[in-house]
């Protein structure tokens, strides 16, 4: 691979991080517990999405094949997307819904936070944008997962059951392959892998607030970086991208 | 949405400063388990389109209201003062807001 499809791969899969949990989080819409959370959990999904048309606008450009952020978004196939596979995953109760957030939010602020001072200034520029958002977002999920963890014994139990069932997915968003490594070598991209101890330090704050108990699960999978998907991601593409095949190139 | 939810939750009143300078004022009203919730949910109810740089919260029952049945001692001997309304000053417009 050159540096230049390098940097695509390695933009497509900081956008579709973004593209797949905005659109998890919009299938909230209409059927959150309550109208206040309805409105903050596609707020936030509004939030990713809006960095994903950023990243994979910018991906479009580096690739230089005429692919703008809708052809990418609409227009590829499961083994083509590169997002977490903790990202696909279904929404299950909101306990579920804010584990996978929780974790993810995190994450995101983490890496984004290094990505702000990324060599390419495009990328730094989207992420010092995004952090603020990002810092939202984290609170947000910290704020429900403690909720739940320290409220009613049903709560506690549901948000337990959420962590221990999203655990085996932590590990991949830690992952290092040669993009990875080569995106750090040239000043662009983070290394990931250093950032798992503030990750623990974190989450494990959280959950010790929250009563939690840290799960301890031996599985975990991974396989987003070779476009290894869940039978999920399917599902939410055949959604998400319904009216572009239907309506090629269809306008508001 | 269901009522149930809504009922176990108490009501908060909204409160949101436009920007520096002017008042809080009311915008309307949301449910919320406490008021760090309540303050979080007004941040995203109510200030998704720019509308502002603070927000207050407080609980809808430690709002004390007049009832409408004290309109008449509580209004009208004040309609028949006119002297009170300093309305008989020009404000300059760099006054601003007041």
């Amino acid at each position: 691979m050159t540096n230049q499809e390098m940097l695509f791969e390695y933009l497509l899969r900081l956008g579709d991080n973004s593209l797949i949990l905005g659109q998890r989080l919009a299938e909230w819409c209409g059927h959150a517990p309550i109208l206040e959370e309805d409105l903050a959990l596609t707020n936030i999904g509004l939030d990713l999405i809006g960095q994903s048309r950023m990243l994979l606008s910018y991906a479009g450009e580096v690739e230089g094949k005429g692919r703008d952020e809708d052809r990418l978004a609409f227009h590829r196939d499961t083994q083509a997307w590169r997002n977490l596979l903790l990202l696909e995953q279904p929404n299950g109760d909101f306990a579920k819904t804010m584990a996978r957030q929780f974790f993810f939010d995190v994450f995101q602020y983490l890496q984004y936070e290094a990505l702000s001072s990324s060599k390419d200034e495009r990328v730094a520029g989207i992420a010092a944008k995004s952090l603020k958002e990002i810092t939202y977002h984290r609170r947000h999920s910290s704020d429900w997962v403690i909720r739940l963890g320290d409220g009613t014994e049903e709560s506690h139990e549901k948000m337990q059951t959420a962590l221990n069932e999203l655990w085996g997915f932590v590990p991949e968003m830690f992952d290092m392959d040669a993009v990875d490594e080569a995106m750090v070598a040239d000043g662009i991209g983070v290394d990931v892998a250093s950032l798992r101890p503030a990750w623990d330090a974190q989450v494990n704050a959280v959950l010790a607030e929250a009563t939690l108990k840290r799960p301890d699960v031996s599985w975990s999978v991974r396989g987003s970086r070779d476009g290894k998907h869940s039978e999920h991601l399917g599902y939410i593409l055949a959604e998400m991208q319904f009216l572009q095949h239907a309506y090629p190139d269809a306008k508001w | 949405m269901t009522k149930d939810t809504h009922d176990e939750l108490p009501l908060y009143e909204v409160f949101i400063r436009s920007k520096n300078g002017l008042d809080h004022k009311h915008v309307g009203s949301l449910h919320a388990s406490d008021a760090e919730m309540a303050l979080t949910n007004a941040r995203d109810v109510y200030t998704r389109r720019g509308e502002g740089v603070s927000i207050w919260v407080v609980k809808s029952t430690d709002i004390v209201a007049s009832s409408p049945e004290d309109k008449g001692n509580f209004y009208e001997p004040s309609d028949d003062k006119l002297y009170r309304h300093p309305t008989f000053f020009n404000l300059p417009d760099e006054v601003g807001h007041m």
